[in-house]
């Protein structure tokens, strides 16, 4: 069966095109999409082109929160919101390369809802919320409640992504990543951490080692408790050695990785501990710094 | 919408107007039905660069992309870097220091080169690295493509 392409001028028209032919797969930058049909893994009876509706590509500052457009790409990202957003700034420079950057979208990180996506552990470590949208109207997703397994995510069939709604950094962002050449990678695993001083707690979440990409709880309970009782927020003295090996610790403890050809299970959560020690101590010092830290 | 779909767009300056199956990649449209073998294919999934082409003033992949959606866009490829029978400044480089050996590579290393001397008119090794990161070479092993792309950014820094 021929494969029929509508490409929507306006957002209404592709909500209209969503709920006429719920089937309809979108595409934003295609850098996953096009994998999959030159494959043939997937042969859409529709595919429904979203590249056309200029509103998409923007981004503002919608109250509390940026407000970043399915549209917008991660190199726009990392040239307008670095600042604003350290932690998925990092993690967007690290995705593919320069033309896989140039095109791909955070929104389609998203709606593949790969463990391995980049975008998910910092996201997942500041708190953002998804921003659907359908012709029966507007639902915000808490990013939490947003990947349902492996590559499925909560979107209904006849919901697209409007954007993704992120507050702005308050404190130190990080991002570390394993994986074999930058270009190509598919991260062997990723960790994401965001401390937040306002609120006194602590967001880390990783990705590929676990169905979905998730949150360490355990290990954000601690940290925040810890950083609040020894009064270090305030204080900004140096961490405790064993709270940073215990936080580590307590990441590797919340994964559930298999064995696959890039890495084994027992590497995978040994690289997470790792990364969690490492990206940690990183941040402290920025924060001791008193500055938001915006490169890797 | 049904069958075949017509795709007006801009190649190297010149318009162009064909039909083609919506899912026909770029690449496959530019090769097979306009004509621009300049435009290679390695791996058809994103990974190895060499159908990178420019699409409105950024590098992109263009196994990557549909037909379809190049409707309206200006496209250079590789076929559109000489000028009157002159080699593109970075061409010329390629030639003097052995920046290709099979060639199977170059056009979508020229186009990511080309790309990034826009944006950083005096990048360093480092950053050409960077730079050409998403571009694959079985052949050279790097060096002399580096090479190359500084000898030709001195170049067009001294003539601009
Ligand atoms: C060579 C190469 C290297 C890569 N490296 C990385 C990497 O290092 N890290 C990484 O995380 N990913 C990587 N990827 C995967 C891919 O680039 C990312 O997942 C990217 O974020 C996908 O975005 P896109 O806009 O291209 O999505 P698309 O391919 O357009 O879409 C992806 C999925 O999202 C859906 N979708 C798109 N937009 C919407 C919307 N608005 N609403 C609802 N659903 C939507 C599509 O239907 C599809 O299921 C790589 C891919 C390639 C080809
Ligand atoms: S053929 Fe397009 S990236 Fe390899
Ligand atoms: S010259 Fe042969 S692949 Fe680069």
């Amino acid at each position: 069966m021929a494969m029929e392409f509508l490409r929507p001028a306006t957002w209404d028209e592709a909500l209209a095109a969503k709920a006429e032919h719920p089937g309809a797969l979108p595409i934003s930058g295609g850098t996953d999409v096009m994998v999959e049909i030159n494959f043939d893994a997937t042969r859409p009876e529709y595919l429904l082109d979203l590249t056309r509706i200029e509103e998409l590509t923007d981004w503002s500052a919608d109250g509390e929160r940026l407000r970043i457009g399915a549209g917008v790409t991660y190199t726009s990202l990392i040239a307008d919101l670095a600042d604003r957003l350290p932690g998925l700034a990092m993690a967007s420079r690290t995705v593919g390369s320069p033309q896989i950057r140039n095109r791909g979208t955070v929104a389609g990180n998203l709606g593949s809802a790969s463990p391995a996506g980049d975008a998910h552990p910092p996201l997942l470590a500041d708190d953002a919320v998804v921003e659907a949208h359908s012709a029966r109207g507007v639902r915000h997703i808490p990013i939490t409640e947003f990947y349902t397994g492996v590559k499925r995510n909560a979107l209904e069939p006849d919901e697209l992504i409007a954007a993704v709604l992120v507050p702005p950094a308050d404190g130190p962002q990080q991002f570390a990543k394993i994986g074999t050449r930058n270009a190509m990678v598919i991260s062997v695993t990723a960790f994401g951490l965001a401390l937040h001083p306002s609120t006194g707690t602590v967001g880390a979440a990783f990705g590929s080692a676990a169905p979905t990409p998730r949150r360490a709880t355990k290990a954000e309970q601690f940290l925040a408790a810890e950083l609040t009782e020894s009064g270090r927020w305030d204080s900004r003295a140096e961490l405790d050695p064993a709270a940073v090996t215990r936080f580590g610790a307590l990441v590797a403890e919340a994964a559930t990785p298999i064995d696959d050809v890039r890495g084994t299970a027992d590497y995978r959560t040994h690289a997470l501990s790792v990364m969690a020690r490492r990206t940690l101590v990183w941040a402290w010092t920025d924060y001791r710094r008193k500055r938001v830290r915006t490169c890797a | 919408m049904t069958g075949k779909v017509t795709v007006t767009l801009k190649v190297n300056g010149r318009t162009f107007s064909a039909d083609c199956e919506p899912r026909k990649t770029l690449a496959d449209f530019l090769r097979q039905d306009l004509g621009f073998t300049g435009v290679h294919l390695g791996c058809e999934h994103g990974v190895c660069g060499a159908c990178t082409i420019s699409v409105d003033g950024s590098t992109a992949r263009s196994c990557c992309m549909l037909a379809v959606q190049a409707e309206g866009t200006e496209v250079t490829t590789v076929e559109g870097l000489a000028s009157d029978g002159n080699l593109h400044p970075l061409q010329e480089a390629f030639w003097k220091h052995h920046g290709l050996q099979c060639g199977f590579c170059t056009p979508g290393m020229l186009a990511a080169a080309s790309e990034l001397l826009e944006d950083n008119p005096d990048p360093t090794a480092d950053e050409i690295r960077e730079g050409i990161s998403g571009n694959l070479c079985r052949c050279t092993g790097y060096q002399f493509i580096v090479d190359s792309v500084q000898d030709a950014a001195q170049h067009l820094r001294s003539t601009t």
